[in-house]
């Protein structure tokens, strides 16, 4: 790999970019200084890193746009759990009850939480969309078979994860407000550990974390929801020298672009 | 540096990190960001790098590269506590539970090693740990230790998190740190089924726990024959 000949490539697109990476001699020197001091692994992360600080989405209106994303997939889950909450579907009597009120109140916490926020930063919060959680008939049962109900949930959570670390990153100038987003991230990811273990107690082949892309027994309707998952080089190190393949893909949960997600989610909202 | 910015929300599992609390006027002026709402990295800048750690200690560090070894020392702690409790499993360990434990095991040693590659001559040395406080043969000891050490994880990354300046790296905090939050969970439930994403963790708006470096350092010093030291990591 040519360093020089990449950005010189990038120089006919972006004239600037020198200016963007600092200078051309700071640039070469972070690259020196990486080159040198990282294992030859690791070298393209960190290349990739000096251009994401260079061509990094500013700050501002992205923020408050992240927030509203945050606020739409956390409308979905509040509304997905109250109703579910209320609708009879989790097994009266049971520890269950108590989980899914939990979760319930923490999704609700969150959309007032998010909601404040953009209120404190001058923002109006968007408005909550109409949810069909039957998905359009893809699952017609979802308050009436607690199987399903727990289906969707797991899918939920483990995309909240997804959703909330792909967009960690436009956060990173506003400590407050990353701080929060990754206090909030934590807490779908408990979320989907405890959910997994409630469809593994109702016999799914499933464990609290993620192996591979594999859906839990879920199936076709949420694969994409599981799709990259099965990662298991990170930062150009390969995890599988050190742990199995699967562990090697379980120790790193991945995130989705917000297109990812929103293709997702599409489904259940009218 | 770090003297002359306003006093920051306080770090712990509360309510004060946002500027509702504070009004909008104070939270784009601490950082000393600008009033027209173009905010500048500039409030991430490191400390003096030149701070001396006392002899014998291992120094973590400055800037980002301190954050990847505080973590990397953090993945050592955890990697060798899951090692030692799969090498003599508790009393009364049922399959399952050994199943899962050695999945966190192996997690942990990925991280561990992820980092220890990554870093290549930047990364601090092996650490020697103390887990004489332990009873391994005691499922309680076990758990209770096990859980204690996934939440300060979940708490630590997502404290650190502020304190890193490459995107990149903060994304590879995010797909590690949910992982140990699944642990906890998983933890948590092991040893009170429900209680996995509690009170003692989750605040009345929904949010998990957040330490700074040095809360935390300080709950897993008892667990550490290897002194660290902190004093050159970047403070926000």
């Amino acid at each position: 790999m040519n360093i020089k000949n990449i950005i010189t490539e990038i120089e006919k697109f972006d004239p600037e970019v020198y200016d963007r990476l600092d200078s051309r001699r700071t640039a070469m020197q972070q690259f020196a200084f990486w080159g040198g001091r990282l294992a030859l692994a690791a070298v393209p992360f960190a290349l990739g890193g000096m251009f994401k600080k260079a061509y990094g989405q500013s700050a501002g209106s992205g923020i408050t746009a992240v927030l509203n994303y945050a606020l739409t997939l956390e409308y979905l889950e509040a509304e997905f759990y109250t109703k579910g909450a209320a609708s009879g579907v989790v097994p009266a009597g049971t520890p269950a009850v108590g989980a899914i009120n939990t979760i319930r109140d923490h999704e609700n916490a969150h959309v007032v939480f998010l909601k404040n926020t953009l209120n404190a930063m001058g923002t109006t919060p968007v408005s909550k969309p109409t949810f069909d959680f039957t998905a359009g008939g893809a699952f017609p049962d979802i308050f009436t078979n607690y199987d399903t109900f727990l289906a969707v949930a797991q899918a939920f959570e483990d995309t909240g994860v997804r959703a909330y670390k792909g967009r960690a990153g436009e956060l990173i100038s506003n400590h407050a407000v990353l701080t929060a987003a990754l206090q909030i991230h934590s807490v779908e990811a408990r979320h989907a550990s405890h959910i997994r273990q409630m469809r593994k107690a109702r016999g799914a082949n499933v464990k609290p974390w993620i192996t591979g892309k594999d859906t839990g027994g879920i199936g076709a309707a949420v694969q994409a929801n599981y799709n990259g998952e099965e990662l298991t080089t990170q930062a150009g190190v390969d995890i599988t020298k050190f742990v199995s393949a699967n562990a090697a893909s379980e120790s790193f949960d991945e995130p989705l672009t917000a297109d990812q997600v929103l293709a997702i989610v599409k489904p259940f909202i009218v | 540096m770090e003297n002359s910015h306003p006093v920051l929300p306080p770090t712990g599992n509360n309510e004060d990190l946002l500027p509702g609390k504070f009004g909008r006027r104070k939270f784009i002026s601490y950082c000393g960001l600008v009033a027209s709402g173009v905010t500048i990295a500039a409030c991430k800048k490191d400390k003096d790098n030149d701070n001396m750690p006392p002899a014998g200690s291992i120094d973590l560090g400055s800037g980002d590269i301190g954050i990847l070894n505080y973590a990397y020392a953090l993945e050592q702690l955890e990697a060798a506590f899951y090692i030692q409790v799969i090498a003599s499993p508790y009393a009364g360990i049922t399959a399952n539970e050994l199943a899962l434990l050695t999945d966190i095991r192996d997690h942990e040693v990925a991280h561990r090693e992820f980092f220890k590659t990554a870093l290549g001559v930047k990364a601090i040395t092996n650490l020697e740990v103390n887990f004489s406080a332990v009873n391994f043969g005691s499922r309680d000891s076990v758990l209770g230790t096990a859980k204690a050490f996934e939440d300060l994880g979940v708490s630590a990354y997502n404290g650190a998190g502020q304190l890193i300046t490459d995107p990149g790296y903060l994304l590879l905090a995010g797909k590690i740190v949910s992982v140990e939050a699944r642990h906890a969970a998983y933890i948590r439930d092991l040893i009170s089924n429900g209680s996995f994403a509690d009170s003692t963790a989750i605040n009345a708006s929904g949010l998990d726990l957040v330490n700074k470096p040095a809360d935390v350092l300080t709950a897993a010093k008892p667990f550490l024959k290897s002194v660290l030291y902190a004093g050159n990591l970047p403070t926000v």
